[in-house]
């Protein structure tokens, strides 16, 4: 069922091949305990982002 | 007072650019892609760190010296840092167990120092144990994963341990300048965060299957300027560019 649903759900714009299926015990998910350390931190890095690349104006659908 | 206070401002900047420098070293020759990222991503924290406290002891100095003076064009003997994060790199455990040792005796530091009477170093010290506590967590699952690992990697978890273990002690030896900072509240006194650093060690070589090491003469020297010859290495290669092009910028 849950393949069914993601097919009619995700598939619907050609976005999809292959879809899979993980039962949710499986999955292991950060806390939201340790979300500042985990998280925060990215916040002031700025240098981090690929932003600082003049592109010409040609280029189209950056 | 103010004295004191650039030094020790200086000793956590030098600490935290220094081992970031170290760890920066791994860039593009990490084992696998993720633990490449993993520890240049915690190389670019610590260099953060260290712009942090050198524009605070930048401006506290009250001359016009810049951050980048304070790391470019200092000396070897105007190094604060601990001897621990100047030396080499060696294997992957003995990198791991590095940043080990320091992460554990960072954070609590941190977490101190987020009280100091001192709002500067208060607020900077707040915001990097958000980072240092990933860093410890990173390390500490390291040092588990190698000394539980295979034989080789036990080997060598031990044979860093071996290694490290002399340049811990002076983590929690106070400096002249730190005892008067601490003496002013704007500092924790030092031995009093020995033993959470020694439970965290405990906690994680009992997991990992590494005795703790027996008590043992301590080599200290880093934090007044007295360094190993590592320190000369690192600096040779950070302090090249604007050594032999100054004031070169791009």
């Amino acid at each position: 069922m849950a393949i069914e649903n993601a097919r009619d759900v995700y598939t619907r714009r050609m976005e999809g091949v292959s879809i899979w299926v993980v039962e949710s015990k499986y999955i292991h998910a950060s806390s939201p305990d340790d979300a500042t350390a985990f998280y925060e931190p990215a916040n002031d890095k700025v240098y981090r982002h690929p932003t600082f690349y003049d592109l010409p104006d040609e280029l189209k659908h950056m | 007072m103010t004295a004191a206070l650039i030094q020790y401002t200086l000793h956590l900047a030098d600490d935290s650019l220094i081992l970031g420098h170290r760890n920066s070293e791994w860039t593009g020759h990490g084992p696998i892609l993720e633990q490449d990222i993993a520890l240049s991503n915690i190389a670019l924290d610590l260099i953060g760190q260290a712009r942090n406290f050198y524009q605070y002891a930048a401006e506290l100095s009250g001359t016009p010296v810049t951050e980048d003076q304070l790391a470019y064009l200092r000396d070897g003997w105007d190094f604060r840092n601990c001897l621990l994060v100047e030396q080499s790199n060696g294997d992957w455990a003995k990198t791991i167990l590095r940043q080990f040792f320091f992460s554990a005796y960072q954070t609590s530091l941190y977490e101190r120092l987020a009280q100091s009477r001192d709002k500067t170093l208060s607020a900077i010290s707040a915001k990097s144990y958000k980072e240092g506590i990933y860093h410890l967590r990173w390390s500490s699952e390291w040092v588990i994963r190698l000394g539980d690992g295979t034989e080789e990697s036990h080997t060598r978890m031990k044979n860093a341990v071996e290694e490290l273990w002399k340049f811990t002690g002076e983590l929690h030896t106070a400096a002249p300048y730190e005892e008067e900072t601490a003496a002013k509240g704007t500092s924790p006194d030092l031995p009093t965060l020995r033993p959470l650093w020694e439970d965290k060690i405990k906690e994680v070589f009992d997991e990992a299957g590494i005795p703790y090491p027996p008590p043992t003469w301590m080599q200290t020297g880093g934090k007044e300027g007295r360094h190993t010859e590592q320190l000369g290495y690192v600096l040779a290669e950070m302090q090249f560019l604007q050594r032999a092009y100054p004031g070169c910028e791009w």
